[in-house]
């Protein structure tokens, strides 16, 4: 009954988000893509760095490996055609990159992520220099922002059950048990490195697929804006903000820092990248376990029984009784004066006693 | 321009990256931070050069005088304002490494993002010694040959004051045995601060000599950053031997594929190396399977 009426409230929600484009201007619905996109970059990240605790650094690389593969084709093939070749190029990608790193140690992994988007770019400048002679691609495809819009939706619900199915499959739960001990892990038998390989290619298909979904939205590519290093950094800062112990986790991050940012680069475009790292700094050092944590303590505390063991009338009768004793000041109201400072300061009395 | 030539220049390159590593080595190796905002300080210390020469004229090497100390400062700054909460907070290494990746990464924005306000994203650019030398026949720039003797010079202290001091023999203790070395009544909160704040101290004196010869903008630091993790990984974490040895490994690799494929692939050179020593040789160049 409970997971019917879940369901429902799901398909109402998704349904209503589908709504959207009708009741929307088009900064809205710019606004909504934008949400959209780092919303699955978010989840898609969190299934990996939030059950094996990497910090991946790689997501402006599968985002700009599935933008730059549609844009480099876009002229030679059909659209859906495109977004399939980015399915094959990510999924290559994200294997190599995961059988080579992730066997050894999650410490190779962070570096190799975090300077694959900067060796990709340089491939490709070198490459679109030297051996295509351009420079930027031009993706001029009937595929408007309302598409876009809906793909990303269907992309956000397609990663919502993918991440919910995870939590009740065996891979799921090795990749817990891994998270908590990897020695433990291996011990009970799990294959370790496989369930990291395989998490991490579900992971960065997403991303890829982010990637391609959004290329027609920019219109005009270059290696530089493909591979940005801020789509890595974002996405970190809201997955930290949401948290990442919930699925819905990644939710809570996303919509505040969509909204900070926007608001940011329309009031300070110079001061972003300053005060986006001084915000993420904030969540690093003052809220670990991210705007859920938070949460997830309010709820334990309301859920508590509030604590009277002797009933309403107990503090009432310590009140009572404090206030029925008779005055007594045996060294005058200097000694009580004195008694009272050296309560503060928690010093012995100095007479008396 | 000869192959020896070239190689030679790699060398000289290599000497660089070799410094470079040895202040990210102090830094993850002792202190055990792992600093993502290692090459921003290495910008920082490029744009003081840069004011200091063409403002008033101080030559980059005297200018060190300054840059070093402040640099040395302002990382045992990070270290006791920023490093140790999290130091503190940590109940595993693995804790420790993931919570400083994060902070750190935030603080390259911060640092990269300051300097692009308060300098331009714009490459710069002095001339600095920019005279061809002659040394055994073959021809090369003064200021990257002033680089690598400085760098030598640097490289040779550090190893004086690591292997014959009592400073250094506690910042070997804690690179390998952490916790014996606590034991032995090492303090290990002192002597990390201090190996952090040499590592920065490090890259100072490598940002004001990469000015002295390369074009820089606010954007450099990370390729730097980038370029000490892959030597640091493949020489070994905490063996400086190792991290001189990969850092003209690497000097020399790029050199021979900016002469023989193009000079714009340097990242794609050392990444390269990094995926061979990886498959070959996980715990790197010198250690021990």
């Amino acid at each position: 009954m409970r997971v019917s009426l879940a369901v429902s409230a799901l398909v109402v929600l998704v349904a209503a988000l589908a709504a959207v484009p009708w009741f929307v201007s088009d900064y809205g619905l710019g606004f909504m893509v934008n949400l959209m996109c780092y919303l699955v970059l978010t989840i898609a990240w969190a299934l990996f760095s939030g059950t094996t605790r990497y910090v991946s650094l790689a997501t402006a690389a599968f985002f700009g490996l599935g933008a730059y593969t549609v844009a480099m084709l876009v002229k030679e093939l059909p659209i859906y055609a495109t977004f399939g070749v980015a399915l094959v190029v990510g999924t290559l990608m994200a294997l190599l990159v995961g059988l080579v790193t992730l066997r050894i140690s999650g410490m190779f992994f962070v570096i190799f992520g975090f300077g694959l988007s900067e060796l990709m770019r340089e491939v490709l400048v070198w490459w679109e220099i030297n051996k295509t002679h351009t420079m930027g691609r031009y993706v001029f495809v009937p595929f408007n922002t309302t598409l876009i819009y809906w793909h990303l939706l269907g992309l956000a619900v397609l990663v919502f059950l993918v991440g919910w199915w995870l939590r009740r499959s065996r891979l799921g739960i090795a990749l817990l048990v891994i998270g908590d001990d990897e020695t433990m892990a291996r011990q009970a038998g799990v294959n370790v490195p496989l369930a990291k390989v395989m998490i991490f290619v579900v992971s960065s298909v997403f991303m890829t697929m982010v990637g391609a979904i959004m290329a027609p939205r920019f219109g005009y590519l270059t290696p530089n804006f493909a591979f940005n290093p801020m789509i890595s950094f974002q996405v970190v800062i809201m997955a930290l903000l949401g948290g990442m112990q919930r699925l819905w986790g990644p939710v809570l991050g996303v919509i505040p820092l969509i909204l900070l940012s926007e608001l940011l680069q329309v009031r300070f475009p110079f001061w972003y990248s300053v005060l986006l790292g001084l915000v993420f700094m904030v969540i690093v050092y003052f809220l670990p376990r991210g705007v859920t944590g938070l949460v997830e303590d309010a709820w334990e505390a309301l859920r508590r029984p509030i604590a009277l063991p002797r009933g309403v009338t107990g503090p009432i009768i310590d009140a009572w009784t404090f206030l029925s004793q008779p005055i007594s000041l045996p060294r005058g109201i200097a000694g009580a004066i004195e008694d009272g400072w050296a309560r503060v300061t928690r010093r012995q009395p100095s007479g008396g006693r | 321009m000869s192959l020896i030539e070239v190689v030679l220049g790699g060398v000289i390159t290599g000497g660089l990256y070799a410094l470079i590593a040895i202040g990210f080595n102090l830094q993850y190796g002792v202190a055990r931070i792992f600093n993502l905002a290692y090459g921003e300080f290495l910008m920082a210390a490029a744009f003081a050069a840069f004011w200091m020469f063409t403002l008033v004229s101080i030559d980059p090497i005297l200018g060190m005088a300054l840059s070093v100390p402040v640099t040395f400062g302002a990382n045992w700054l990070v270290y006791k304002l920023l490093m140790l909460p999290l130091v503190r907070r940590a109940r595993t290494r693995d804790d420790l490494e993931g919570d400083t990746i994060l902070a750190t990464f935030g603080l390259l924005f911060v640092l990269k993002g300051a300097a692009q306000l308060a300098f331009t994203p714009d490459n710069r650019f002095y001339n600095y010694l920019n005279t061809p030398v002659q040394i055994i026949g073959f021809t090369f720039a003064a200021n990257r040959v002033l680089a690598f003797g400085v760098a030598c010079a640097v490289g040779l202290g550090i190893w004086l004051f690591l292997t014959r001091t009592r400073f250094g023999a506690a910042m070997r203790a804690l690179a390998i045995e952490p916790t014996g070395a606590r034991l032995v009544g090492v303090d290990a909160t002192a002597m990390s601060a201090l190996a952090f704040a040499g590592g920065g101290a490090l890259v100072a004196v490598a940002g004001t000599l990469v000015s002295t010869f390369l074009t820089f903008n606010p954007a450099i630091g990370v390729e730097f950053t980038m370029k000490a993790l892959v030597v640091v990984m493949m020489g070994g974490v905490g063996n400086m031997v190792g991290s001189l040895v990969a850092g003209v490994l690497l000097g020399v690799a790029e050199s021979l594929c900016s002469y023989f494929i193009d000079s714009g692939l340097t990242l794609a050179v050392a990444y390269f190396l990094f995926l061979i020593v990886l498959l070959v040789r996980p715990r790197g160049l010198f250690g021990t399977p």
